[in-house]
């Protein structure tokens, strides 16, 4: 249970996770960002809410080990998320980069500024215009999930879209 | 804190080494090989040092403490010792030395002078050979005896071993305190045993990869301030810092240049690659000196400044390559399996040091500059980061086993002698410093 208190940010989120569980349709990977692909959009989020964005359209993509490109699950994502910002334009948004903790410091923050640079340019080319977006790395200094193994290793793997400037 | 790190400073000019020996005869027999595989430990006798009070017994025990740790030395145990010594300027009785196996002696005494200053004395004696191989005097303020007890403990490895030794230096590192997803992250300082631990940081911004000037006197790390990540300059002394240059992204992964004018440092470019630059400290210009479209990182300069080690995904995966200090000649050295990260020129010039990443596992190892003659010293689930003490015999890093937070290690050339350092909390990135002086 550990991992799933890390991931649960907001009490929706939580409330979501244990709907799923109990209909017993929970898939690990895309539970907290991608739960409106399941369905469950009239949660009231407020639209264009920044709660709206990350329950409904999913915050955050995953990659690879050791890999910067987007994944067929991370383009849907990030397909809805330039709809989505596209109706919202008054957002700046700032790509957060991470990495998992198998890798070293120094070279886990330049993948993570690789990720977040893939990122901020697939949204482009989904007609985010490039002046709202900025970059950052975290490296793998601030990860989500905090077990020793794949499971949590996979989750943090990570580029999320923050609405309105850096923090994380 | 200020004041704190600058009493701590102001120390460094204050000890003055005296030679209380007569000359030597130059055929001792007591002395250390450590260019041999496999190191016996020199059975050594360290008497308490003679005061009015615990202070003498005191700097024995770090002297001690020091000599154990680099593996080369065991300190015998002092309820063995046959002989009480009142008169540490008096010849030993060396048989009563010879009988337990010390094959060598020291001896001493702390007294206070009449202005206040500690005035510590040693003598290193060879109790086979009979004869004494070493003895000094040094003064200095009395909240500076650790230092005193170190430098003692330096004098008498250089004189066993014929080489410099590391025991009067400091570490600077990165001090974790908090939940692995709310790590606090506090630049600190301490002496290489662990001892004297002061934060250069309050934790509010994010701050990693310290490294030490040449001179000790100033800090290069990386921070999130303002969560503009940069490359950042803190001046011990003062307590002033900087951003190093003016670079129009995330700068990393800085290191100095062997004279101290340069930063090295790589900064992450718009389009995802990571290319590697140097600012001169003094004409504030800004060289760049890898051009790829790949991560280049963690530069670390030969001790002649001639060279540059780097990190370079350049090939598919992070491996090692060296170039010119100029960026010229750029060529892979290590070809062994799996990824290699985190090169640092060892101050010898001799070596390489690296993480190597294979089979799931992070090793700390060393190879010759040219990437032959790789030796694995440690492997386990994660080790990471290593930084070389000055005389290139000893290597600090961090290791950070499943589900616990990361500590600092040391391990020698010969990988059997590996040692947890004690610090307050979890610690990572530690940097060794340059020898004081």
């Amino acid at each position: 249970m550990r991992r799933i208190q890390s991931i649960a940010r907001s009490p929706i989120v939580v409330a979501l996770f244990m709907t799923l569980a109990v209909a017993g349709c929970a898939s690990k990977k895309n539970l907290p960002n991608n739960a409106g692909d399941l369905g469950l959009g009239a949660n009231g989020a407020a639209p264009g809410s920044a709660q709206d964005f990350t329950v409904n359209v999913g915050d955050r993509i995953f990659f690879d080990t050791d890999s910067s490109v987007i994944r067929a699950d991370a383009q849907q994502t990030l397909a809805k998320q330039a709809q989505w910002l596209q109706r919202y334009p008054n957002y700046q948004i700032t790509i957060e980069g991470h990495a998992d903790e198998r890798g070293t410091r120094e070279y886990n923050l330049a993948l993570g500024q690789r990720r977040a640079a893939a990122t901020r340019d697939y949204l482009a080319s989904q007609g985010v215009p490039a002046n709202r977006m900025r970059t950052i790395s975290y490296g793998k200094e601030r990860p989500v999930a905090v077990c020793d193994d794949i499971s949590c290793w996979s989750q943090n793997r990570r580029a999320v879209t923050v609405l309105g400037g850096a923090g994380s | 804190m200020k004041t704190m790190i600058r009493t701590f400073l102001s120390a460094f000019a204050m000890f003055v080494a005296v030679s209380v020996a007569a000359v030597l005869p130059a055929h001792a027999v007591v002395e250390i090989d450590i260019n041999k595989g496999n190191v016996e430990p020199l059975p050594i006798a360290i008497t308490d040092f003679l005061s009015g009070d615990q202070l003498g017994a005191n700097i024995s025990s770090i002297i001690s403490a020091d000599l154990e740790r680099s593996g080369l030395f065991a300190p015998i145990n002092k309820g063995a010792f046959i002989e009480k010594i009142s008169n540490p300027d008096a010849s030993p009785r060396f048989e009563d030395w010879k009988v337990i196996n010390a094959q060598a002696l020291v001896t001493g005494r702390v007294t206070k002078e009449a202005d206040g200053r500690l005035k510590a004395e040693f003598r290193l004696w060879d109790t086979f050979a009979g004869q004494q191989l070493s003895g000094q005097q040094f003064y200095t303020s009395p909240d500076n005896w650790r230092r005193i007890a170190h430098i003692i403990a330096d004098a008498i490895y250089e004189r066993l071993t014929g080489e410099k030794g590391y025991f009067d230096t400091r570490i600077v590192f990165v001090d974790e305190s908090g939940s692995k997803e709310k790590r606090v992250k506090r630049l600190a300082i301490m002496d290489q045993d662990g001892a004297n631990v002061i934060y250069l940081t309050d934790g509010r911004d994010l701050v990693l990869t310290p490294r030490f000037s040449p001179n000790r006197q100033e800090i290069t790390y990386m921070s999130f301030a303002g969560s503009k990540p940069r490359v950042y300059l803190l001046q011990l002394d003062t307590g002033q810092r900087e951003i190093v240059g003016n670079f129009p992204g995330m700068t990393i992964a800085p290191r100095f240049s062997p004279d101290g004018q340069k930063v090295i440092m790589s900064l992450l470019q718009d389009d995802g690659s990571a290319n590697i630059y140097t600012m001169d400290l003094r004409s504030r210009t800004t060289t760049r000196l890898t051009s790829s479209s790949a991560i280049d990182t963690s530069a670390s300069y030969s001790p002649d400044g001639t060279q540059i080690v780097f990190e370079s995904d350049r090939g598919g995966r992070p491996q090692i390559y060296v170039m010119g200090a100029d960026g010229s000649n750029p060529r892979r050295v290590s070809f062994g399996d799996g990824t290699y990260s985190t090169p640092v020129w060892s101050p010898r010039g001799d070596l390489i040091a690296f993480t190597k990443q294979s089979g799931g596992q992070f090793s700390i190892g060393v190879m010759k500059t040219d990437g032959s003659g790789e030796r694995l010293l440690t492997t386990g689930f994660h080790n990471e980061g290593p930084t070389w003490a000055p005389n290139g015999r000893v290597l600090m890093f961090f290791r950070q086993p499943p589900g616990a937070g990361p500590r600092l290690y040391t391990v020698d050339l010969t990988g059997r002698n590996e040692r947890q350092i004690q610090t307050p909390n979890f610690a990572s990135d530690p940097a060794w410093s340059p020898l004081l002086d």
